[in-house]
């Protein structure tokens, strides 16, 4: 268990032996008034994996990714990021909170791409990718800039930076979205549907930059996609989720081709 | 009967004033009125439960009650102060209630995704609202705000209830003193209007500005 030897998370930082999942769920609930969405659910990412959810609608794909961002409070149960808790943490067997900063340390490793894009719309593209490297990791302007211009370029918006988001098409933003991301250096990236808000054709650009990144990173990835043949591609793990349980998980090319359960076949069929 | 020497008698009179109390008060009660209004929508979400719901009441209660009562309440509470101040403080106290409520409704519109994109990037609290809701929340006041000011400069006639020789009330005394009442306020109704006309449109100008 990867509590008894970490009695203060947020100033120890943990011997990243290989053995520490980069992401553990461990009996998470999730309720949201009476209706329990996640009812102990348990399962583990292991550093640099790319794991795809997919699942009928209201499956808790989106909770998932909610609760390691932090948008949603666990109800029950253990969030833990390379050993180290992240809202919840189990002292002499007492499920103990976590002070903000605290949460903040851990969650500052995990980042999130956002299906409406979510970009600051009164900031230039620059500003929103330098934001959070100036004001909370602290790095000066120049160094943030310098990085910023790199990511730019790395998604195809080098000569971008001084647009404003409404100024960019959706395609645009997503990847200037997933540059203000990586400005952060997460050793997690969520993904949540996000080529779902854009229109057809500008599907394929944001996702070659997702491709890119899988390809040449070893960034831990927890995606939610309708696109199967990018999730075939960049995933190392698919789970096929329903009710919140995971009813099916695999390799995607047995998943996809030849899935065991009938509920995943019925699934894949629906949406293909 | 209308007397044109009246009218041009009044007109220096009452622009003295106008600008010494009507514009000083206004002025002085909008910045006050600006800057609790934002510090109350603030305190209201950010303090735990138990402190922001008597905040909540208090404003409130400010609000749904008349501004002549809380000047005489203030006026005769602290008769250490000059009715001027108490005049200034009361009247910006009592407009920072109604601008709060603006700030609320621009601080609510923007959208909740905006929030959520300051956590995934652990931006602090402070920094939230600094660089990323103030400044579309603001933008989206500032029509509302400008309105409460222009009120607030209207509003200001209600100092007769603590005896500060604002502009209507000279406007009034000179009446009394010449027997006919036309004149003098007809310069007050003009000197009114020449002030919140052009802030109307300053208002605006400056919310086109503010776009991006
Ligand atoms: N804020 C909320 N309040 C109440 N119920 C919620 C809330 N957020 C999600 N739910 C419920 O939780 C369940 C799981 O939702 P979730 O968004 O995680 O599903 P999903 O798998 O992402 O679905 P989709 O494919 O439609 O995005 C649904 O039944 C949903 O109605
Ligand atoms: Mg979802």
């Amino acid at each position: 268990m990867p509590t008894d030897q970490n009695p203060d998370p947020a100033t120890t930082s943990h011997p990243h032996n290989g053995g520490v999942p980069r992401i553990q769920f461990e009996d998470v609930v999730k309720k949201f008034g009476s209706t329990t969405v996640l009812e102990g659910l348990n399962f583990s990412v292991d550093r640099g994996e790319r794991v795809t959810l997919i699942g009928p609608s209201g499956s808790g794909k989106t909770t998932i990714l909610r609760l390691l961002m932090t948008l949603e409070e666990l109800t029950d149960g253990y969030v833990w990021v390379d050993g180290d808790p992240l809202t919840h943490d189990r002292r002499d067997g007492k499920r103990v909170e976590l002070k903000p900063k605290q949460v903040s340390a851990v969650r500052k490793r995990i980042g999130m791409v956002f299906q409406q894009f979510n970009l600051f719309p009164n900031m230039t593209v620059l500003q929103n990718i330098i934001e959070a490297p100036v004001h909370v990791l602290g790095q000066s302007t120049e160094q943030a800039r310098t990085k910023a211009l790199e990511l730019l370029d790395r998604v195809g918006l080098g000569d971008r930076g001084d647009a404003h988001p409404m100024q960019l098409s959706g395609g645009q933003q997503q990847r200037v979205a997933i540059a203000r991301a990586l400005a952060m250096d997460p050793e997690i990236l969520l993904l949540d549907e996000v080529t779902s808000a854009l229109d057809p054709e500008l599907v394929g650009e944001v996702l070659g930059v997702l491709q890119d990144l899988a390809a040449t990173t070893d960034i831990t990835m927890l995606i939610v996609t309708h696109e199967m043949q990018f999730a075939q591609d960049v995933s190392d793990r698919v789970m096929m989720f329903d009710s919140g349980h995971i009813i099916e998980e695999g390799l995607p090319a047995k998943i996809f081709s030849d899935p065991d359960n009938e509920r995943t076949r019925q699934f894949l069929q629906a949406v293909r | 009967m209308w007397e044109n020497e009246l009218f041009f008698e009044a007109v220096p009179l009452l622009l003295e004033a106008f600008i010494k109390v009507t514009l000083v008060v206004t002025v002085l009660g909008t910045l006050i009125a600006v800057v609790l209004g934002l510090v109350w929508a603030i305190a209201v979400r950010e303090l735990p439960p138990l402190l922001a719901a008597p905040l909540r009441f208090l404003v409130d209660f400010i609000r749904m009650t008349p501004l002549p009562v809380h000047l005489l309440v203030i006026y005769y509470a602290f008769n250490s102060l000059s009715a001027m101040t108490v005049g200034i403080l009361v009247i910006g106290v009592h407009y920072s209630t109604y601008m709060a409520e603006s700030y609320r409704a621009g601080i609510e519109s923007i959208r909740s995704g905006q929030w959520e994109a300051a956590t995934a990037l652990s931006l602090p609290a402070s920094r939230t609202w600094r660089a990323v809701i103030l400044p579309q929340a603001i933008r989206n006041t500032l029509p509302s705000l400008g309105n409460w000011a222009i009120a607030m400069f209207k509003d200001t006639p209600f100092l007769i209830f603590i005896s500060v020789p604002e502009m209507v009330t000279r406007a009034r005394e000179f009446g009394g003193q010449h027997f006919t009442y036309v004149e003098a306020m007809t310069v007050a109704g003009v000197l009114f209007l020449l002030a919140s006309y052009p802030t109307a449109v300053l208002m605006r100008k400056l919310e086109k500005k503010l776009a991006y």
